[in-house]
């Protein structure tokens, strides 16, 4: 691995060596590095491009990094990887792309995971997606996720796009079983003439499901953002959902939230706010000493913190 | 020293321009002084004058001689002014102690956090890691704004109605926070007030009514005109 995909996987996982635990880091379409526990086993499909990642049933306290990095211009590919996660278990998983581009084709990682997660289990996950280099060509990203969550299940996911991801749609539909929780966590940057799109939807099949989507972004320049959240209750669940984005420059982003209560005590809420920064915050912190430009950084990074 | 020297503000209101501040003249050099007067007398327009967060129409205001009209909000926070604002400010992501640490221009340590944090009777362990947002209280921002005051430390702090949302046990300790500051302060506080225990200690009282200072002095002085700041009509006075 070179300097340029050492920093990559820097950003992306923020991994300097190889981590503990189980890992799989894919570089420019190919294994770089794999390695399994006597609880996750890590398999390479046959039929298409990706992995399979099997824990078993009790496995606590233990992490799996899949991390990716692209940085040959020009490279385009679909990766599927598909999470089976035992009854019980209790994991961290850390995945997260990153593109370094500095030629003039588009790169492209669409990276599709598929959860399913077994009664109880516990898991968490991270995602992180990163751009870097100064060429023409265009960083594309596409992150599809599918989640399906069995009864007393949990997966609280985190997800990251701070800088240099010039085009972004990015799918996550869930279904939720009895008892069952997911909490999503979104925090969006995007600047010059990107473009990110969310699409969110969930579907809560039992009751006491529940499921949590927040997403904070923060749109600068001529990006443009589009946030699209869909929550079906179809039992006694709890389903809520939160836009809240920061406008500036000649950005625009734009939030269409649809619930639907297919049930009498479905309880489904939706929040969103879209506007610049407050006037009387930026003053706030002027009167502290700050200056106009340092003032605004302090409520951004904030806001994305 | 802070003057201020024929400054008038007026604002435009649809089609007509409302004159809210009127020639004011004024030289603080005091360790405590009040301002007080009716709703609507100006009193807050005149802080934020002072702070740069509106520019006067005329008029000029100096800072130790300095004349700083035209300087920035920023600029003039550099010099040494600091302003409590009547309604704090609310920030998603940043926590009490990155606010503190903004107010003292440094990175700020957990004894020093605790320090600022108990003048204002906040325990630091409570507080330090919270966002300032709307999980906060109006009296806990209140508070927290006041300390952000107290750690910088400038020459010339303005508070503009310290007490409002503030319930009655915790006025007894704001009293107590600033009878320590007019001890210990090496500059000038300025403080707008309707409460008269404030007024009780300050060392000089300024009177605003209708944009204009109508009397500066002592308390014996200025509070018995209090009554008749506002320039009411017969029923309106008849009645009060």
């Amino acid at each position: 691995m070179d300097a340029i995909q050492r920093n990559l996987l820097e950003q992306v996982a923020g991994l300097h060596e190889i981590p503990a635990g189980a890992y799989n880091i894919r570089a420019n379409g190919q294994m770089a590095a794999r390695n399994t526990t006597a609880n996750i086993d890590i398999v390479t499909k046959k039929d298409c491009s990706g992995i399979d990642i099997r824990i078993r049933p009790g496995t606590r306290n233990e992490s799996v990094h899949i991390p990716v990095v692209l940085s040959q211009s020009g490279l385009k590919e679909s990766v599927y990887n598909d999470f089976f996660v035992g009854e019980d278990a209790d994991v961290t998983i850390i995945a997260g792309c990153g593109i370094h581009n500095s030629g003039d084709g588009a790169s492209e990682h669409s990276g599709i995971h598929r959860f399913y997660v077994g009664k109880n289990a516990k898991v968490r996950y991270v995602e992180k997606h990163y751009g870097s280099g100064d060429g023409n060509g265009e960083r594309i990203m596409n992150p599809a996720t599918e989640i399906h969550l069995d009864q007393g299940a949990s997966l609280e996911m985190d997800t990251v796009q701070i800088k240099g991801i010039d085009s972004t749609k990015r799918v996550t539909k869930a279904e939720v079983a009895e008892g069952a929780s997911l909490v999503i966590r979104e925090k969006i940057m995007t600047h010059g003439r990107q473009y990110a799109e969310t699409d969110f939807s969930v579907d809560m099949n039992g009751d006491d499901s529940s499921v949590n989507l927040i997403s904070r972004s923060v749109a600068k320049e001529h990006s443009r953002q589009l946030f699209k959240s869909r929550i079906v209750g179809n039992g006694k669940c709890h389903g809520h959902s939160e836009c809240d984005a920061i406008i500036m420059d000649a950005a625009s982003v734009s939030a269409i939230p649809e619930l639907t209560a297919n049930n009498i005590d479905a309880n489904l809420i939706h929040e969103a706010a879209i506007g610049k920064i407050a006037g009387e915050q930026l003053m706030k912190l002027m009167t502290l000493g700050l200056t106009e430009k340092e003032a605004e950084e302090q409520i951004v990074n904030g806001f994305l913190k | 020293m802070l003057e201020l020297k024929g400054v008038c503000y007026s604002a435009e209101d649809e089609s007509r321009e409302a004159e809210i501040l009127k020639d004011i003249n004024v030289t603080i050099d005091d360790r405590f002084i009040a301002v007080t007067g009716p709703n609507g007398s100006g009193k807050s327009t005149l802080a934020k004058i002072v702070a740069g967060i509106l520019k006067p129409t005329a008029g000029q205001i100096l800072l130790d001689g300095v004349d700083i009209t035209d300087l920035s909000i920023t600029e003039r926070a550099n010099l040494g002014i600091s302003f409590a604002f009547q309604q704090p400010v609310r920030f998603k992501g940043i926590t009490v102690r990155e606010l503190l640490s903004i107010a003292a221009g440094k990175n700020a340590s957990m004894a020093e956090i605790c320090n600022m944090l108990s003048e204002v009777g906040l325990c630091a362990r409570d507080y330090v890691n919270r966002e300032v947002n709307a999980s906060l209280s109006g009296g806990e921002l209140k508070r927290i704004e006041i300390a952000m005051i107290m750690a910088r430390g400038t020459k010339v702090s303005i508070f503009d109605e310290p007490e409002a949302g503030i319930d009655l046990w915790s006025f007894q300790n704001l009293i107590h926070v600033f009878e320590k500051m007019h001890e210990e302060i090496n500059g000038s506080i300025l403080i707008i007030s309707h409460q008269e225990r404030i007024l009780n200690i300050a060392d000089r009282i300024i009177l605003l009514a209708d944009g204009q200072i109508k009397k500066v002095g002592s308390k014996e002085e200025v509070i018995p005109e209090l009554l008749g700041a506002g320039a009411h009509c017969k029923t309106l006075t008849d009645k009060l």
